[in-house]
């Protein structure tokens, strides 16, 4: 077997008809790390899961997966990694059982341990219960968790995850995110995507934010939040008039440029560490700005782009053709 | 290139034992999803069995057969009709599983990418013979009989196996070329009723007016009826002068099942790459 179970990608793009939906794409993930894949809707993370997982081709550049061309050893390739894709891809009109038991037959496992390790997943993903239950009548998030146990029938050294906490409650998202956990303490590498910075920063050692196709910006978890800066406070005035001067009240605790959304007639600023609450409240009143709310938040994906590109990137959504 | 070589172990005679392992894991999966909707079963059993009785009671005795009685001649039709509708359920099932997202699972998976159609083909070949059988049983409580040694009996059964295999590659292509599984039966049904109909599976041509009897007499259906009646010692009320391929009607058979599948396999296999690339 081939050194490292490590992802690699060069000037990765794919090309649909006039549309890059992903181009220049440069990856290096390191044997048993995570590699967060954020962006928003259209930004080319299914895209680039589809390459790396040998089910689309790449348009440009090369792409490895532990150390295997996708493209030219595309059937050793699928021999080493699991897949868990953003629709549940598992058949709704078997059990949950013989879903898992089916796929490890197709990886080629001996009847008998296809069967243990059906079980095995079913247990560990909490699933033990409804294991002869028709999956057609689970719950999202039961599919979701019965996919993700697909995808590791194979022990496969190298993991990708595509929205994986999609459609999941807070409690199932914290069971995920241990049991992810656990697999990458284990030696697995994982790629995954998200469309949440919180999602990113707790389980990625390394992030790379994707918009229309393209990296607008990469680096650890810790270094991308350096950049966006930390909390943020977001002020909701009664009045269009108090915006410029809830703006300059706020100013004093801004650990980079405000955002003013005058029809929404909120104002938002990233906040120094230490900030206190009471004191922009305080501010905010000498000031004489008529606020009807005052919270702080943590920095959203939002905020990722708006640091990083100047928009928030939602235009993504549109799918709009870039044209080589 | 096969679609097999994108197989997994190195070696031919290797890629080709997990392939057909890979094939037969899949066609379980499919049985067993008649085994959840049991009325995926219908057309093969209780279908046949419909035509059967009521075509032997309804229209037996209106419709006069020269050369023995109607029901001798009833069953090669139903057999081809039935085995004809045969094309349904590969094309609806290919359908589905394209429209859900299982397929990519597949690909995910270091397995013989043809798997997923030779799978499809043998739950569905499995599924035809069992309508066979039924249809069978079903003639003999009748009072359908085969006239013909062993070995012409048989040869009826292979050709009726050969044109059941040949249905379902036609319902793989459908499936594959289908948008959504409900364009499946809605194409399906008015390709095969004109095509079943206007043929000698429940009247003979001569009965027919002309223009549709030209068409019947050609119409591949047609043949392979004839072939059946004949291997199987039925009457077949061929009129003396009709076109070469039902005077000729086990050879015109072969002919056609031939043809299609030379025409058919590789569209298929084409669109099925089509279909699941990119």
């Amino acid at each position: 077997m081939p050194a490292g179970g490590g992802v690699r990608a060069e000037g990765l793009g794919k090309r649909y008809d006039a549309l890059w939906a992903l181009r220049d794409v440069d990856l290096d993930v390191p044997p048993g790390t995570v590699l967060g894949l954020l962006g928003h809707n259209g930004a080319g993370k299914t895209t680039a899961i589809r390459i790396l997982t040998t089910l689309a081709e790449p348009s440009a550049g090369s792409a490895s997966v532990a150390g295997l061309d996708v493209v030219a050893d595309a059937a050793r390739v699928r021999e080493r990694i699991g897949l868990a894709g953003q629709y549940a891809t598992v058949d709704g009109l078997l059990t949950a059982r013989a879903n898992l038991e089916m796929i490890g037959r197709l990886y080629h496992l001996p009847r008998a341990r296809a069967h243990t390790r059906a079980l095995e997943l079913l247990e560990r993903l909490g699933l033990a219960d409804v294991a002869d239950g028709l999956v057609k009548t689970f719950s999202g998030g039961m599919r979701r968790r019965l996919d993700l146990a697909a995808s590791l029938v194979g022990e496969p050294p190298v993991l990708f995850l595509d929205e994986p906490t999609t459609g999941l409650d807070p409690q199932g998202r914290n069971d995920l995110w241990e049991l992810l956990r656990e697999l990458v303490d284990d030696g697995t590498t994982l790629v995954l995507t998200t469309q949440y910075l919180e999602e990113a920063d707790r389980l990625a050692d390394t992030i790379v934010v994707l918009d229309r196709g393209r990296i607008v910006a990469s680096g650890q978890p810790s270094e991308l939040k350096a950049r966006v800066g930390g909390d943020r406070i977001a002020v909701t005035l009664a009045g269009g008039e108090g915006l410029a001067s809830a703006e300059d009240a706020l100013r004093s605790f801004a650990d980079g440029p405000s955002l003013v959304e005058a029809h929404e007639l909120r104002v938002t600023v990233p906040v120094r560490a230490g900030s206190r609450l009471v004191e922009v409240v305080r501010a905010l009143d000498a000031a004489g700005v008529d606020a009807v709310d005052v919270h702080r938040r943590e920095a959203t994906l939002d905020d990722v782009f708006l640091t990083v590109t100047g928009s928030n990137g939602h235009d993504a959504e549109r799918h709009e053709a870039l044209a080589p | 290139m096969s679609v097999a070589q994108q197989s997994v172990t190195s070696g031919r005679a290797a890629r080709i034992r997990w392939g057909m392992s890979d094939s037969l894991v899949l066609a379980r999966r499919n049985l067993e999803h008649v085994r959840q909707i049991p009325e995926k079963l219908i057309d093969a059993t209780i279908q046949p069995l419909m035509f059967v009785l009521l075509f032997a009671y309804v229209f037996g005795g209106a419709i006069h057969v020269s050369g023995g009685g109607y029901r001798e001649y009833l069953l090669g039709g139903i057999f081809v009709q039935t085995l004809t509708f045969g094309i349904i359920g590969p094309a609806t099932s290919i359908a589905t599983d394209l429209t859900e997202g299982i397929v990519d699972r597949f690909r995910s998976l270091p397995m013989s990418r043809s798997a997923f159609l030779y799978g499809h083909l043998i739950s569905d070949l499995a599924s035809a013979l069992l309508a066979l059988t039924i249809m069978t049983f079903a003639g003999l409580i009748v009072g359908w009989r085969i006239h013909t040694p062993p070995a012409e009996a048989i040869a009826g059964f292979a050709l009726l196996t050969l044109f059941a295999f040949t249905m379902l590659w036609v319902g793989m292509l459908l499936g594959l070329l289908a948008r959504t599984p409900d364009a499946v039966t809605g194409v399906a049904f008015i390709v095969i009723f004109p095509l079943t109909f206007v043929a000698n599976t429940f009247v003979p041509v001569g009965s027919l007016p002309e223009g549709l009897r030209q068409i019947a007499e050609y119409n591949p259906i047609s043949a392979v009826a004839a072939a059946t009646r004949t291997l199987f010692g039925n009457p077949t009320a061929i009129p003396p002068n009709a076109a070469w391929p039902l005077e000729h009607a086990v050879l015109s058979s072969l002919m056609w099942c031939a043809l299609a599948l030379l025409v058919v396999v590789p569209l298929t296999i084409r669109r099925y790459r089509v279909r699941t690339s990119g």
